[in-house]
């Protein structure tokens, strides 16, 4: 496995300096995207992205839940993650990775941050202080790759998708009663970068062979989380123009939605 | 981030609650080689926050499946301790937090630290939050790469980290937890101090490209004074040892 992928590095690298990629994409090019919308009927809203072979699942569920205490007149937004076993041969069972919260947190960074979802609003009437929980839980189903991009497609679909459920004589009743009054859809860019090779939609070999890589999640208008990964280092022109490539593929992004 | 009901005026005259204008970093301390067991150390205050920050090796790499045969392992350990902040009593042991920021950190150490010298070996970091009030992971790693200095392993650079945010629209650099609380934005940036390229980066809150650019900026320039501190700190280490031990300056 560690030996395969070393003898990857190399190919991969070797691959790039003449300006090409493996699977024959150019640079900035995105792999295929598809979205299946509500492929569950469990929950409110869900969402399964295809970035090329990465497969992710997001389900949006809503409930009544109890405000924190600090914030009594918020929603709650919640977003977990689980890199399946079934994905990839390293995914193991037990407590989450590193990675994996990194995915959650990152996907919810920028959906927080967006404040497409009016936190402000939630607040159930006639539910005695209760307020609506939407809880995003990102279900890696197969990985190449990429897994903060599909993950934000997937995610923002499902809400998308999604409706406050009803809220009668102090229980939910799950059929669709209000939109959730998205205000904007955030989508994220990833890049891996070798040197000044920049690589758009990292494939799982691309990635492990990068000395960097960062995400930076976009509303139509503005930046909204940046998270920097791997060891190697960026200098502020080149995150300067990672951020016009992030809004330029946002907006590509952004259709698929 | 955003919340919270009873917002209390953060810029009065252009300055800051504590004072400070929006370039001004808060008061920091170092003290380099602070405990005798560890091989390297450094408590640093930054402002309210009270960090502990130590290393252990290059030492046996355990478990031993983990070990690279070209280059030492770094493993991190970023912490908040439960009594660190005036909120209540807080969960001992490892969050999702203190997860993801140990994994950022260590990311920003395998690039300076240099690994090649040391195969087979793990450096073992750690980071302990004992007081909080906002910018902790960027007073971390700025001990932490004392402490590795401290411990003589071998760096392409010491490391200075500051986060810049953003409130009442304005960008500022150096929040406190207040700040943080109300602010529309938060930065975290470590920057190697020799070359100014950036080693961590995360970003939360609504900005634009030129607010980044300014962002970054503020964050560069204002490693400069933390580099400096970093090495005073490291210096003063040998004026106290030579102090420290009298009798064999004797000859």
């Amino acid at each position: 496995m560690e030996i395969l992928d070393e003898i990857k590095k190399d190919y991969v690298r070797d691959l790039l300096q003449k300006g090409k990629r493996a699977d024959d994409r150019k640079l900035d090019e995105y792999r295929k995207i598809t979205l299946e919308r509500n492929p569950l009927s469990s929950a409110e809203g869900s969402a399964i992205c295809r970035l090329g072979n990465t497969q992710v699942l997001v389900s949006a569920k809503i409930d009544a839940v109890e405000p924190f205490a600090d914030r009594p007149t918020e929603g709650v937004l919640s977003t977990n993650c689980e890199l399946l076993p079934l994905a990839f041969p390293a995914f193991e069972s037990g407590p989450p990775s590193e990675d994996s919260i990194e995915l959650a947190r990152v996907v919810d960074r920028g959906i927080r941050s967006s404040e497409t979802l009016d936190l402000n609003s939630m607040v159930i009437e006639g539910g005695e202080g209760k307020v609506w929980g939407v809880y995003l839980d990102i279900y890696v189903l197969d990985y190449d790759g990429n897994f903060f991009d599909a993950s934000t497609l997937a995610a923002m679909s499902s809400l998308m998708s999604a409706s406050f459920p009803k809220f009668e004589d102090g229980k939910v009743i799950h059929e669709p009663a209000k939109p959730l009054g998205l205000k904007s859809k955030v989508v994220s860019c990833t890049v891996s970068n070798f040197g000044d090779k920049k690589v758009i939609d990292p494939s799982y070999d691309e990635e492990i062979a990068a000395e960097s890589r960062i995400t930076i999640a976009t509303t139509e208008e503005t930046l909204c989380a940046m998270q920097k990964g791997k060891r190697g280092s960026l200098t502020k022109d080149e995150v300067l123009g990672l951020i016009d490539i992030a809004f330029q593929k946002g907006a590509e992004l952004r259709a698929y939605l | 981030m955003g919340g919270g009901t009873n917002k209390p005026v953060l810029f009065v005259d252009g300055k800051r609650l504590d004072g400070r204008d929006i370039d001004e970093l808060r008061p920091i301390k170092i003290k380099a080689s602070v405990l005798h067991r560890a091989n390297g150390s450094c408590y640093l205050e930054w402002g309210e926050n009270k960090i502990m920050a130590a290393v252990f090796g290059p030492r046996e790499c355990i478990p031993r499946h983990r070990v690279d045969p070209y280059s030492a392992v770094i493993n991190c350990r970023y912490r908040m301790s439960p009594f660190a902040s005036l909120d209540e009593h807080s969960k001992a042991g490892p969050s999702r937090r203190s997860t993801e920021l140990s994994k950022v950190i260590r990311e920003v150490f395998e690039n300076v630290v240099i690994g090649s010298k040391y195969p087979k070996t793990a450096i073992d970091i750690s980071m302990e939050v004992l007081q909080a009030d906002g910018g902790t992971r960027c007073a971390a790693i700025t001990a932490a790469s004392i402490a590795l200095a401290d411990a003589g392993i071998p760096m392409k650079d010491l490391v200075c980290a500051v986060a810049v945010g953003k409130i009442d629209g304005k960008l500022a650099i150096d929040f406190s937890k207040i700040e943080d609380n109300y602010g529309n934005a938060d930065i975290p940036i470590a920057v190697s101090s020799r070359n100014k390229e950036i080693l961590l980066l995360q970003m939360d809150g609504l900005m634009t490209k030129d607010e980044m650019s300014q962002a970054m900026d503020m964050a560069i320039n204002a490693s400069d004074k933390i580099h400096a501190l970093q090495v005073e700190a490291l210096k003063e280490v040998y004026t106290r040892k030579a102090q420290d031990k009298p009798d064999e300056q004797v000859s």
